[in-house]
């Protein structure tokens, strides 16, 4: 299998790649991992007329600790994230998601940034930047904005990215009180895209009460999907078995999966409501 | 039980050493030669354009885009291939089968026309660049419903075909039968289906077809199993237009993987070396892994309903099978000619009973042609699946233990040989022995117990057995023929003065070891070190004729070969020695390496010595030289056997299973290389858990294939496939020169219904009595919802 | 579409092509630098017979642009031995019958480089994981997971662990 021709330019700085993206237009695609958009290229689902590869731009890559959150940059390598251990001790859901997404040889060269830019429900990424409630930083000819995680995901593997701009990084904030996360999801076999997967964070204050609940859903819907009604019923409550049974129904009622070779929507619903409340629980015990 | 036997030294290194593999120096430092790595001057790349749709008239095929391509040298359609009366070819199973259409394709994926190109990338645009012209029809894709009435006639090309019915055939007594389960206490029925699957070698297909048009000459590399028998097979489609069988040389050079897809001929073989007969060029063509996986022979798809009939107290008395086989477009399965269901009817198991009868019908579809015995001695494993399977439900209704109930219908050991009630005359087993030796690796008591513990907590876990008896080595060559050629096999063995040996076979190993195991067959029966031994297989210049390597054949028939030529070659020794020593041969005694006077060991003559001696001073009257073929016509086929037994552990909730522990306990007759066996063991249990908890080719009514890729086709990684427990009895064919058996397969055959045993075994309290293969947690998750079991 | 000039270090050795943009890494290795010891098997970077090391680290080299790599490090299989003999990696699959067909067994080692280099005393676990992007069809993994062991303990100095057949 081989892609159809295409020009390729591989910039240095972000700026000369933003003006590249303003010149070649839609007939631009950004190489980031590569990881999704050559292998569609080689069974020519997708044939760009041009390629900007945006892994020879310095700084894009880095995971930071600041204040109040973690700032990782759109090129940092799935690899990166899974040996962080900085990264990995604040918020174990990113060990979790990492064994899960490809291989280790795909997690060399897939991003996190790209990950997201992909607009796909069916990566891991986009439920837990959910769960986590970050916000993804977006650089443009107008400088860089800041789109809440809520507001990335348009529809199918659309997102709030513009033809002209370039997702650049993306912001974690820490959540006080004791805190932990959690992801699975159900795969095939290992590597595969998932079944089902839910990813959760949750927060609780000195006397146990839930004082944050993020919980993101990946590939049971048409867009990323946030558990909203699921995070409601948690946030505030005590976590009671009960309580958390009932927050993982309504994530199963509220997903819209669509049957496929993964399984049926019966099945993938079970599966939600199943993960939902067992990531809730390790999430919980996890906190600290 | 007979322990490993090693009757020569480490250094010589004969039967029961497991010597390292002689080949892997070249496979470790990357310098196995593949037939990609074959680069041939001013060679062109052929690409292939396939059709989207399962049935459909081609209207047109417009080439003039892609010859405006840089690089394009031509488009091949089946019209141009009809000008040479080359657009259609045999199947092994006589059956035809389209090179290049003309009007009509037949499945997705069928080939429609060749690109051919100075690179690899100028063909791939050529390609996209073909515009073809499609009138889609509506394809038969469920083989039930091939034979209603109002089917289209699949095959009108074939003379008086007025339906799209391929063979019925029958094994057993019918009435019999028939009558036993009539008055039977206890008659269980399952339907099941064996899943269409793929071999998916990491190794695609591919060839270089490079004919030369000065001295009328075609080399032909290519991605096959059976070098031999392609060669006249090509010799029998080429031959009017002069290609002619000696002036054929067929390369089978290192394969990456065979497992019974490289012994077909597809179309891609047959169009490049039309491309290079026309142009004089060298062509080379390799499949990408979506052109492997979606045209390429599958294998299985046998739709099986299988009953057996006894006694309240579990004596099995009768068993019945009838067969729908799908086979795609046309039959291409590669079986011995008069066996059209191959071996199925070993399906009567390793169980003591008389009657049996067996019926399979055959009907096309519009899906690609098969079905390859996918590392099985030809339709074993559907085989074994059912009647292991059905022992399973028959344990279930008579409320036996499944290993005690195998154990009372076993056929005893000292009842071997025995005739079987499909006519095989089993040559030797020990099942009762193979099943102990399970039972106690595995723990088997304390895991019955276990389950009951866990059971009564809400967990399930389940037990399954297999007892599988494997029938390889074909073949006799009364019974066995491929287009004629008997199934016999070939070694020769010619000794250089120095002792040092070359060994060639018509066998072509694709990863068994055979450059090492040959060896070693030689060392046991001449002496010399396996080390000094060189194998050679798969160039037809060089090899003895022979029908190649699949159906775990290779040891029964080559290996046989191997020692029965040494065997002659020793005979030889034993004159020379005797010259040499100046006694007669009676006077002589033998010993790995060497022949001294009994009674006066230091009057000896090592092997060596004796092979000089047969180039320098030979007796009078005797040929000069030390050198010995022999080809190999089995007395019967082998019949290794196996107990298995798997544990698995099923998440209530999710419906996940977990194989918790796999002990596969195999009888092989004598091990040649306990390594390579073990090894063989290994790979084939992962490629048993393949079909039985991931693997199936997916087709959608219109006959799209949903699962065309390796991101959708599920072949397992290092992490579903588990720890495998191995082990091994011995009871050695009594036939075969050196006891062995043949062993590839038989884990493969096994696997599948152990694993799928355990799987029902664990939710037989919920009252599930059957899964089909492959048993996903999703498909087990709505078996579970359909009989209440999981909220 | 503008042909590019790249340079590569191959196995240490220096090389410069004048490339399309498209190609793919592994035809880049295979077909312009002649070594042939990287396999494609799959195409969709699923299997990782095409694995190499790209500046140390594994990948896919059929899922990577030949442009990729300029002015980079290129590991295949034929890099893997030196002067001293054989990497332990390819010993360890020797010895421990890891490869049948041999086909999967160079992307398999490069993969296992990287591993070892992460993490020189892997539990089998983490070797099943750590190879799970390379598919092997002949050996059931058993003896690849041993072969790794066996190169760990080796490069670590530690003991050597049996090379024969665990048969019951």
């Amino acid at each position: 299998m081989i892609p159809a021709n295409f020009d390729y330019s591989a910039p240095s700085t972000l700026d000369e790649a933003l003006s590249l993206l303003q010149e070649h237009g839609d007939e631009a695609k950004i190489l980031a991992g590569g990881h999704s958009l050559i292998p569609m290229m080689k069974l020519r689902f997708a044939s760009p007329a041009h390629l900007i590869d945006i892994n020879n731009i310095p700084d894009l890559s880095s995971i930071k600790e600041e204040g109040d959150s973690f700032h990782l940059g759109a090129m940092t390598r799935e690899s990166d994230v899974e040996h962080s251990e900085a990264l990995t001790g604040a918020f174990p859901i990113f060990a979790d998601v990492t064994k899960l997404i490809a291989d280790p040889q795909v997690r060399n060269m897939g991003t996190i940034g790209g990950n997201l830019a992909h607009g796909d429900a069916a990566n891991d990424h986009p439920a837990v930047m959910m769960a986590l409630n970050a916000s993804v930083e977006i650089t443009g000819p107008e400088g860089t904005r800041t789109v809440g995680i809520d507001e990335f995901f348009f529809g199918f593997y659309m997102t709030a990215v513009q033809p002209n701009e370039i997702l650049t990084g993306i912001s974690i904030p820490k959540q006080r009180g004791k805190v932990g996360s959690a992801y699975h999801k159900a795969e095939r076999k290992v590597g595969d895209y998932a079944t089902a997967g839910v990813a959760v964070q949750i927060a609780t204050d000195a006397d146990g009460k839930c004082t944050y609940a993020g919980i993101g859903l990946t590939n049971v819907n048409a867009v990323p999907m946030r558990a909203k009604r699921s995070e409601e019923a948690l946030v505030g409550s005590d976590l009671s078995d009960e309580l958390i049974a009932q927050a993982a129904m309504m994530a199963s009622e509220d997903c819209n999966p669509s049957a496929d070779l993964r399984g049926d929507e019966e099945y993938k619903r079970h599966l939600v409501k199943v993960i939902t409340k067992r990531m809730i629980h390790k999430a919980i015990q996890r906190a600290k | 039980m007979t322990k490993i036997r090693c009757k020569t030294s480490k250094e010589i290194g004969g039967m029961g050493h497991s010597m390292k593999r002689k080949e892997d120096a070249r496979f470790i430092q990357g310098k196995g030669n593949y037939v990609d790595d074959v680069k041939l001057p001013g060679m062109l790349y052929m690409d292939i354009v396939r059709s989207p749709y399962a049935y459909a008239k081609i209207k047109n095929i417009n080439s003039e885009e892609a010859l405006k391509v840089p690089g394009v040298v031509a488009v091949v359609t089946g019209r141009d291939l009809e000008k040479y009366n080359l657009h259609w070819m045999p199947t092994l199973m006589s059956d035809t089968q389209m090179v290049l259409p003309t009007d009509t394709v037949m499945y997705q994926a069928q080939e429609v026309a060749a690109v051919i190109a100075t690179s690899r990338y100028a063909a791939r645009d050529g390609k996209e660049a073909v515009m073809v012209d499609y009138e889609p029809m509506k394809p038969v894709i469920d083989a039930h419903k091939s034979l209603d009435a109002d089917a289209p006639i699949l095959r009108p090309d074939k003379e008086g075909k007025t339906d799209n019915h391929i063979w019925h055939w029958e094994a057993g007594d019918k009435e019999a039968t028939d009558k036993v389960f009539n008055e039977a206490d206890v008659v269980v029925k399952q339907d099941m289906y064996i899943p269409r699957i793929h071999v998916a070698s990491i190794e695609t297909c591919g060839c270089v077809a490079n004919y030369n048009k000065v001295d009328n000459h075609l080399t032909m590399y290519m991605t096959t199993q059976a070098p031999h028998a392609i060669r006249t097979v090509i010799a029998l489609v080429a031959g009017h237009v002069g290609l002619t069988e000696e002036k054929i040389r067929v390369i089978s050079p290192d394969i990456g993987g065979g497992f019974g897809g490289k012994v077909p001929v597809y179309p891609g073989y047959v169009i490049a070396i039309a491309v290079s007969f026309l142009t004089g060029a060298p062509i080379k063509w390799i499949e990408d892994r979506t052109e492997n996986l979606q045209a390429d022979s599958f294998a299985r798809d046998y739709h099986i309903n299988v009953e057996m009939a006894g006694t309240k107290d579990g004596k099995i008395q009768a068993t019945r099978f009838k067969v729908l086989a799908d086979h795609g477009y046309t039959d291409a399965s590669a079986n011995p000619s008069k066996f059209p269901t191959g071996l199925f009817s070993i399906g009567t198991g390793s169980y003591d009973y008389n009657n049996a009868f067996m019926e399979a019908d055959a009907v096309y579809t519009n899906k690609p042609p098969g079905g390859v015995a996918y590392r099985c001695s030809f339709r074993v494993t559907e085989a074994v699946h059912a009647i292991e399977r059905i022992t399973d439900r028959f344990a279930m209704e008579v409320g036996k233990d499944p290993a005690q109930l195998r154990m009372e219908n076993f056929i005893k050991k000292e009842d071997f040989p025995w005739k079987s009630p499909t006519g095989w005359e089993y040559d030797s087993g020990d099942y009762h022995a193979g099943l102990k030796l399970a039972m106690d690796t595995v723990g088997y008591d304390d895991l019955r117990k276990e389950q009951l513990e866990k059971r009564a907590k809400g967990e399930w876990m389940g037990i399954g057995i297999s007892t599988f008896t494997e029938i390889v080595g074909a073949g006799p060559s009364k019974d066995f023929d491929i287009l004629g050629i008997k199934m016999f096999d070939s070694a020769e063995i010619r000794v250089h003065p120095t002792g040092k040996a070359i060994a060639r076979f018509g066998t072509k190993s694709q990863g068994q070891g055979h450059e090492t195991t040959y060896a070693q067959i030689v060392a046991e029966e001449l002496g010399i070190p396996a080390e000094h031994i060189q194998v050679e297989e798969g160039d037809t210049d060089t090899a003895p004729y022979g029908l190649g390597t699949y159906a775990s054949r290779s040891t029964p028939t080559a290996g046989a070969a191997a020692a029965m030529a040494a065997r002659k070659l020793r005979e030889k020794a034993k004159k020379i020695a005797a010259y040499l020593l100046e006694v007669s041969e009676e006077d002589l005694e033998w010993e790995p390496g060497k022949f001294f006077v009994k009674g006066a060991p230091e009057k000896v003559k090592t092997i060596q010595e004796i092979v000089f001696a047969s180039y320098t001073n030979h007796p009078p009257g005797m040929e000069a030289g030390f050198e010995a073929t022999h080809y190999y016509d089995p007395p019967n086929l082998t019949f290794p056997s196996g107990a298995y037994i798997c544990v698995v552990d099923i998440d209530p909730e999710t419906a996940d299973i977990k194989v918790r522990r796999f002990v596969a306990i195999d009888d092989c007759g004598h091990i040649i290389n306990p390594m390579i066996v073990q090894g063989q063991v290994h790979g084939g249990l992962t490629q048993g858990i393949a079909p039985a908890m991931y693997e199936e080719l997916i087709y959608d009514e219109d006959g799209n294939i949903l699962n065309g890729t390796l991101m959708d086709y599920l072949v397992p990684t290092a992490v579903e496939s588990p720890n495998w427990e191995t082990g091994h009895t011995i009871t050695p064919s009594p036939h075969h020169p050196i006891g062995a058996k043949g062993v590839g397969e038989s884990p493969t055959v096994g696997a599948p219904p152990a694993i799928a045993n355990a799987i029902v075994d664990a939710v037989s309290h919920l009252g599930i009595k059957h899964l089909d293969i492959p048993i996903t947690p999703f498909k087990l998750f709505k078996k579970l919802k359909e009989v209440g079991a999981i909220s | 579409m503008t042909m590019k000039k790249i340079t590569v270090k191959l196995n240490g050795a220096e090389h410069s092509a004048e490339v399309e943009p498209r190609l793919l890494l592994v035809h880049l290795i295979r077909e312009n630098l002649n070594a042939t010891g990287t396999h494609i098997g799959c195409d969709t970077s699923n299997c990782g017979a095409c694995t190499i090391l790209l500046n140390g680290k594994s990948v896919k080299s059929c899922t990577v642009l030949a442009v990729q790599a300029d002015g980079k490090e290129i590991t295949t299989v034929e890099g893997l031995a030196t002067a001293e003999g054989l990497h332990p990696l390819q010993e360890g699959f020797k010895e421990n019958h890891g490869l049948h067909c041999g086909f999967c067994t160079p992307g398999m080692m490069l993969r296992a480089v990287e591993l070892l280099e992460n993490n020189p005393n892997p539990t089998e676990e983490e070797i099943r994981w750590g190879i799970s992007g390379n598919l092997c069809r002949c050996t059931g993994y058993n003896n690849i997971v041993k072969a790794i062991q066996y190169a760990g303990a080796k490069i670590r100095g530690d003991e050597l662990p049996s090379t024969e057949p665990e048969f019951v």
